[in-house]
């Protein structure tokens, strides 16, 4: 029973953990997507971001910043991004693969160059790293029967960036729905056309959109290479900036469907990495690259039979041509 | 002019000085001149292609003219954004209006104008606003109700209040009957006057003469990228107007012959469609239609004429009830196709021309021949014979007087009458038994209208059985012999077309019980 609790209690956490570059992620989506633009190029982003924290971090050995790098990097490939679909309007689909090529081509070649350890860069110190944080009254409260536990196991012990994941969600909602650039970003994202005609900027709203979409995405990566490991792989985003776009567009582009569909796909990573070299009933040793892949599949089949009517901005995807 | 303004006569509310704006090789705009007195209404009325559109384009900010000047109260301004025409106490109405249609009323209104970077503060102010604007000018709308699920007249009057909401002291009208109800109609030109009497200016772009006779004060004629005339409203009638706009007589009455009615061609039996999203939206449709009668749909926009013009022509298939064309009946247990349906001797013309009539991206050539490409003396089933193609176009082209005579043009370049007559001609040419009709003179110039008018009753003269679908009321009285209206799906009425007058539609289009009493 205790043992079953437990268990239950660390694939939570775990839940927690895996989720965490899904929210920033999927937030992200939201943000850059409400205001028009397509953004298939978080997983590059995000790839290029943990590179550069993980780089930074072992030369200069603060996390944080580490993390001001990893901002930069993916802010300025958000920028890449903005110039070539908004100021010029490029295909917004094909920029964000152009972008997630990019970044993991030039990862691993600059890998190599600077430390040659077949793309990975220098394992990390834990003072260089941001590592888990115990909260006030963890180790007391422990002995609290039920809550103890849940407080010791779910609510602390998690990095900075998670506890920033969880807020941030609220945070967008506020600017989303409660302040003029969030009236004036989805208006962009709707009806470009009647934002410029009420005398606002639309190519400014959606450069400022995609930059927003930049800097979450960096600090995605920071947590995946500093936080959640201690060094860059390569291509160790594997597929997350993918389900976090899949997250976003299953919560129907808001951000508290979103942020669960981000946990539910978190809970089964963490049941994934649960199940390895465990024998099911009946089933046996079930072979452990099929059960990586379980969430991936998981994925594609909430997205095609669960989704209902999603409703995506009506202008996304479209360039803004002014002249008429 | 001076004189008045030296004797204090107040500036004119808006001037606009030898405007003009070029396009690559187009003059959209040559040497326009316009003076719009204070507390006026100023129609402004043209073709397509006149140039009024660039116009106020310019005023409101979208371009900037290549020379001239605009001046507001006598002060020159210089208008290079929306922004800056707003700043300028200009307010515009877009024919397709600016709304985002998923927001609410209030969320529109306060979009641009939001009173602080927290939405909560201004959103108070602009209720209080709203429903003082409301009360002040009749343009009662619920503030909370999302902007898409409200009715066109209701957008248009968020359009207004969104204007005024901003303080405009001039209000730009760029068509804004075109999608509404006669009923509607008057309760826009009752806020004009209203808005007229608290002293703003008015500038009321339209193609309509008769609404241009009936608000406004002073009319400004343009045609080719000039103002041809000036004129006092009470000074002018119809027939000089429309002359001065097309720049030849025009006859605006159609003449037409009594119908001679023969069999039934098209026999329609409790026809309902339910759509693929649940919604019914044809409710046990029953009418028969005889050759050699030119049978009317009148009804607001989206009440289920396109769907029935759709499922007649085979586009969709009937949920319930039967279409008998001549001896084929088709229903949901034997559906048929658009080709099916053409092989019988049904021709469509077809409502939206650029989604369903021809191909934008198509030279006319091809666009001429959609739906009759098997035709054996075009190529026949495997190949096409280009010759022939461009042979078949050029014919279409001079028995419809399609310009420019160039079948090799894309079709994109040709002005919406001229696509439109390419279309009747290519439907007219396979001697179809019975012809649908959509909104045949959408976007179509006067000119045009004129001569698509009189082919559409010169084929009823031939024995045709002709259905046409409009929103223009003014068409629906010309050219039906029968008049059906339609309402929410259904068939709320029938009149003889010479007995139908625009009031009593109106009424029946809207659809109420008390008021279709009220009609019969």
């Amino acid at each position: 029973m205790d043992d079953t609790f437990l268990l239950a209690l660390s694939t939570l956490a775990a839940t927690i953990r895996m989720a965490t570059p899904l929210i920033f992620c999927a937030m992200a989506g939201i943000f850059s997507e409400r205001s028009g633009v397509i953004d298939i190029g978080l997983e590059g982003k995000m790839l290029a971001a943990a590179f550069a924290a993980a780089v930074v971090a072992a030369e200069t050995g603060s996390p944080f910043i580490a993390l001001g790098a990893a901002v930069v990097v993916a802010t300025l490939l958000s920028l890449v991004h903005g110039y070539a679909c908004i100021t010029h309007r490029g295909d917004q689909v094909v920029s964000g693969v152009a972008i997630n090529i990019v970044a993991a081509g030039l990862t691993v070649v600059l890998g190599h160059a600077w430390f040659g350890r077949g793309g990975n860069t220098p394992d990390l110190t834990p003072d260089q790293r941001l590592m888990p944080i115990k909260l006030p009254g963890a180790d007391t409260l422990i002995e609290i029967p039920f809550i103890g536990p849940i407080y010791y196991h779910i609510i602390s012990g998690h990095s900075l960036l998670t506890y920033v994941a969880i807020a941030i969600v609220p945070l967008v909602w506020f600017v989303l729905y409660r302040t003029r650039f969030g009236l004036r970003l989805r208006a962009a994202g709707e009806a470009p056309a009647v934002v410029d005609t009420a005398g606002i900027p639309v190519l400014r709203l959606r450069y400022m959109a995609v930059m927003i979409a930049g800097l979450l995405c960096g600090i995605a990566g920071t947590f995946l290479s500093i936080s959640m490991n201690a060094t860059f792989q390569k291509e160790m985003t594997a597929g997350r900036g993918f389900i976090a776009l899949a997250a976003m567009i299953f919560g129907k582009w808001r951000p508290w469907p979103a942020f669960f569909a981000c946990l539910l796909f978190g809970f089964l990573d963490a049941i994934a990495i649960r199940l390895q070299g465990v024998a099911l009933p009946g089933i046996g040793h079930v072979p452990v690259p099929l059960i990586q892949a379980l969430p991936y599949l998981f994925t594609v089949v909430l997205l095609a039979g669960f989704i209902g009517k999603a409703v995506a901005p009506k202008a996304l995807g479209y360039p803004y041509i002014k002249e008429r | 002019m001076t004189a008045a303004a030296s004797n204090g006569a107040p500036p004119p509310a808006i001037e606009l000085v030898g405007i003009n704006k070029r396009f690559g090789s187009v003059q959209a705009n040559r040497d326009v001149s316009l003076r719009v007195e204070k507390g006026t209404i100023h129609g402004i009325i043209g073709e397509n292609g006149a140039g009024k559109s660039t116009l106020m384009s310019i005023v409101y900010g979208f371009y900037e003219a290549d020379s001239g000047e605009i001046r507001i109260d006598g002060q020159k301004v210089n208008i290079r954004s929306s922004a800056a025409a707003i700043a300028a106490g200009i307010g515009m109405v877009h024919q397709h209006f600016m709304l985002v249609e998923s927001f609410t009323v209030l969320e529109n209104v306060m979009l641009g104008a939001e009173g602080g970077a927290m939405l909560k503060e201004g959103a108070s102010k602009a209720r209080t606003e709203l429903l003082r604007l409301g009360t002040e000018f009749g343009l009662t709308v619920d503030p909370d109700a999302r902007v898409g699920d409200l009715p066109v007249g209701d957008q248009q009057r968020v359009e207004i209040l969104k204007a005024l909401f901003r303080h405009c002291s001039i209000l730009i009208l760029d068509e804004p009957t075109g999608v509404l109800t006669p009923q509607e109609t008057d309760q826009l030109f009752r806020i004009l006057a209203a808005l007229k009497a608290r002293g703003v200016t008015v500038l009321l772009i339209t193609h309509k003469l008769k609404e241009v006779l009936a608000i406004t004060d002073h009319v400004t004629v343009m045609r080719g990228g000039e103002v041809v005339a000036d004129r006092r409203t009470a000074d002018t009638n119809a027939n000089e107007l429309a002359e001065l706009m097309v720049g030849r007589k025009v006859r605006l009455e159609l003449e037409k012959t009594p119908a001679a009615i023969r069999a039934v061609e098209l026999a329609v039996d409790a026809l309902s469609l339910v759509d693929e999203r649940g919604v019914t939206r044809l409710h046990d449709i029953s009418f028969n239609l005889h050759a050699g009668e030119i049978v009317g749909i009148a009804g607001v926009s989206g009440n289920g004429q396109s769907e029935l013009l759709e499922t007649l022509a085979g586009i969709r298939t009937p949920s319930r009830g039967s279409i008998r064309l001549r001896d084929t009946v088709i229903s949901a247990d034997s559906p048929s196709d658009p080709a099916a349906m053409r092989a019988l001797g049904l021709a469509h013309v077809p409502e939206d021309r650029h989604r369903l009539g021809i191909v934008t991206g198509f030279p006319a050539w091809e666009s001429a021949v959609l739906g009759y490409q098997r035709d054996p003396k075009l190529g026949g089933r495997f190949l096409l014979n280009r010759n022939a193609m461009t042979g078949r176009c050029e014919e279409l082209m001079q028995g419809f007087d399609v310009r420019p005579l160039q079948p090799q043009l894309g079709s994109s370049k040709f002005s919406g009458g001229n696509q439109q007559k390419l279309i009747l001609a290519r439907e007219m040419a396979c001697q179809p038994r019975v012809l649908l009709v959509g909104q045949p003179t959408r976007g179509v110039d006067i000119g045009a209208i004129e001569f698509i008018h009189r082919e559409i009753v010169a084929l009823r003269d031939r024995g045709v059985a002709i259905l046409l679908v409009s929103v223009e009321l003014d068409e629906i009285l010309a050219l039906a012999d029968r008049v059906l209206v339609m309402n929410q799906g259904r068939i709320v009425g029938e009149i003889a077309g010479k007995d139908a007058d625009e009031r009593q539609l109106g009424l029946m289009m809207t659809g109420s019980a008390e008021q279709q009493r009220a009609a019969s």
